[in-house]
């Protein structure tokens, strides 16, 4: 690998840092690592900053996660693309699935160049279906510094810079350990923020607050689906950690002993949230046989920890569980992809990982982390790519006049203080209750709505954030406006499709087999984009 | 939530503090402190990348959860994660027993 030279640093005179760069990827999880070693390896030089620290911040690194890696097979690779469709309300592009699996396969068979501990089957076949996220993550970190990119940990992006023709160029942020600023000049900015949890603590996402979604909105990027913006995860009712997956093995039950009707961690988790309403849930993992304990535990040490601390044995005792709001996390909504390359919508601008839409190989549903893998992977390295090919065609860095982009928290205002506490917690309130973004109902959204639309009227009118309180306010005002997008689109949707579920309009309408596209801060708004089989059909015809 | 850091185990090495992604450390003169515990997401990673198994993470994300780090100095729950995932000398041989592909298509 040739190390074409790093990103140029200057210290401003007030302790903050600059760079001059070709390429800045926002966020350090898996897709922006793989988007930082592929635009250097193009010959880009490279910043990466992220939030927290690139090789623990975001989804995958406290967790473990499986991957959509199909060895290339035709036969294999046809069933693994046709087993989700239907789950995914048909939403998904076979072109895009192929690519993935194609650009997933090569990544994995580098990974495991790299030197990534897969086990090895009875057979002596490595097996490349699953990804221990610490061991991942650390790894990934490791190369993404081998490649020659220079990260910054702990130095969260606050808003966009835009050149006179509103082209991105570049971010800047703070640094939250060194109490000063950094801003990076770039021909392009991946971002790779992850998606927004909401707080929720679900397992390693409260790095994820849809900061990468409010920047881009700022200069004026579109989304798509969503709607599809509410799958909440199984967990101890105490504890952190979602696997999902494993409550496969799992029989729920009431306070009183009796067992849950329909509840079940896969087509039944509905059931567990209805029950829930109602009053405490109960789980036993006692459908796991020894083997697959023992499995478990080899699997997924960290699926044990909260059972071990607490003198649970989840496989013979009963344990009250909870289910925690995921977003779009593992929802698939996000930035709009406008070509193969990932761009967004704003030139300079792509998008990659779970803050980029998910629909194109997941259509409406996600259902665990195997798919989203695979997109970060790809997805990341297309977009690495994509951002080093438009700064060599931008040319040499040239002194161009920047402006910052950033809006909510950042205008000086004197009626009154920002309270970003008080403004997460009024988010967190219209989109965690089940009866409102599990179970979604016109009358429902539209209140939920009014109240955030008014929270964003609110905000939007407060004082600049002070030093300290502006990572904590632009966060809040990030949740506030991914929460509109997510209740516009729903409210949009009028039927049940993937995980979104009206129970004004409980079915699916085979003549809404599109897609919902939205933006806008102030005034929030959607469209509908039709899908690519209808395109070509109509086209056709 | 992180809980305890064990000044007896514990080196300053300030590898929690850099490590942390919500930023729950402060480095101090001597061991770093716990110094913004509500944001702590109980992920376990600090727990993880302790070289010396100074940190205890309790499971309770909601609630801080007061814990005695002498009794704990007599379990084997300090350090438990970083050699169940194979992060030890000792315990090497673990990382690579990913059975996931076993229960998969459950």
């Amino acid at each position: 690998m040739t190390i074409h030279g790093r990103a140029e640093l200057r210290t401003s005179p007030d302790g903050a840092v600059e760079f001059d760069a070709d390429v800045l990827v926002i966020g350090g999880g898996p897709a922006g690592t793989w988007a930082a070693v592929s635009a250097a390896e193009r010959g880009a030089r490279v910043v990466l900053a992220d939030k927290g620290f690139c090789g623990t911040s975001g989804a995958t690194a406290a967790a473990g996660t499986g991957v959509w890696y199909v060895d290339p097979d035709p036969a294999l690779r046809e069933a693994a693309m046709a087993n989700r469709e239907k789950m995914g309300g048909y939403l998904q592009d076979r072109r895009w699935m192929a690519r993935v699996l194609d650009q997933t396969f090569e990544d994995s068979n580098r990974l495991a160049a790299w030197g990534y501990p897969y086990p090895v089957d009875d057979s002596g076949k490595s097996q490349r279906n699953s990804l221990q996220g610490p061991e991942y993550m650390r790894l990934m970190r490791k190369r993404t510094k081998q490649a020659g990119v220079t990260i910054l940990d702990h130095s969260p992006a606050l808003e966009l810079l835009v050149d006179d023709d509103g082209a991105v160029a570049g971010a800047s942020g703070v640094r939250r350990q060194k109490h000063d600023g950094w801003t990076v000049r770039a021909s392009a900015v991946v971002i790779a923020t992850g998606g927004c949890a909401f707080l929720s603590k679900t397992l390693g996402s409260n790095v994820l607050t849809g900061d990468g979604y409010l920047m881009a909105a700022e200069v004026g990027a579109e989304f798509s689906s969503m709607e599809f913006s509410n799958p909440y995860a199984i967990s101890p009712a105490f504890g952190s950690v979602t696997k999902t997956l494993f409550y496969g093995w799992a029989t729920f039950s009431y306070e009183d002993g009796s067992v849950v009707p329909g509840a079940a961690s896969k087509g039944g988790r509905s059931a567990i949230a209805r029950a829930l309403l109602q009053g405490p849930v109960y789980a036993r993992l006692d459908k796991a046989d020894v083997d697959v304990q023992r499995h478990m535990r080899a699997s997924q040490p960290n699926f044990f920890l909260p059972f071990d601390r607490t003198g649970i044995d989840p496989f013979s005792e009963r344990f009250p569980v909870t289910l925690r709001l995921e977003g779009t996390v593992r929802g698939t909504g996000g930035l709009r992809i406008v070509d193969d390359s990932c761009a967004t919508s704003v030139p300079g601008l792509y998008a990659a990982g779970d803050a980029a839409t998910r629909e194109l190989i997941c259509g409406g549903f996600t259902g665990g982390g195997s798919h989203n893998a695979a997109w970060a992977m790809s997805s990341g390295t297309w977009a690495g790519w994509g951002a080093a090919g438009y700064a060599r065609q931008l040319g040499p860095a040239r002194r161009r006049h920047l402006a910052s982009a950033g809006t909510v928290a950042f205008r000086s205002r004197s009626r009154r203080p920002f309270e970003p506490a008080a403004l997460a917690k009024a988010v967190q309130d219209e989109v965690y209750p089940y009866e409102l973004n599990y179970f979604r109902h016109a009358s429902r959204l539209e209140g939920a709505l009014a109240r955030l639309d008014a929270a964003w009227t609110d905000a939007s009118a407060a004082d600049a954030a002070s030093k300290d309180d502006v990572l904590r306010a632009r966060e809040s005002a990030a949740m506030l406006a991914t929460s509109r997008w997510m209740y516009r689109s729903a409210l949009a949707r009028h039927e049940s499709r993937g995980m979104h579920r009206r129970d004004d309009h409980p079915d699916q309408d085979d003549r809404l087999r599109h897609y919902l596209t939205s933006g806008g801060l102030d005034e929030v708004w959607t469209a509908v984009r039709p899908h690519a089989d209808i395109s070509y059909a109509e086209a056709a015809e | 939530m992180i809980e305890v850091i064990d000044a007896e185990r514990c080196t300053s090495c300030d590898i929690c503090v850099n490590v942390c992604p919500t930023n729950v450390f402060d480095k101090t003169d001597g061991i770093p402190v716990i110094a913004r515990q509500s944001d702590c997401q109980t992920c376990f990673l600090c727990e993880l990348y302790c070289p010396e198994d100074a940190l205890y993470v309790s499971p309770h994300a909601d609630t801080p959860c007061p814990t005695d780090i002498v009794a704990l100095r007599q379990t084997a729950v300090l350090g438990s994660y970083r050699r169940a995932v194979g992060w030890t000398d000792e315990t090497r041989d673990l990382r690579g027993i990913d059975r996931s592909y076993l229960l998969f298509g459950h």
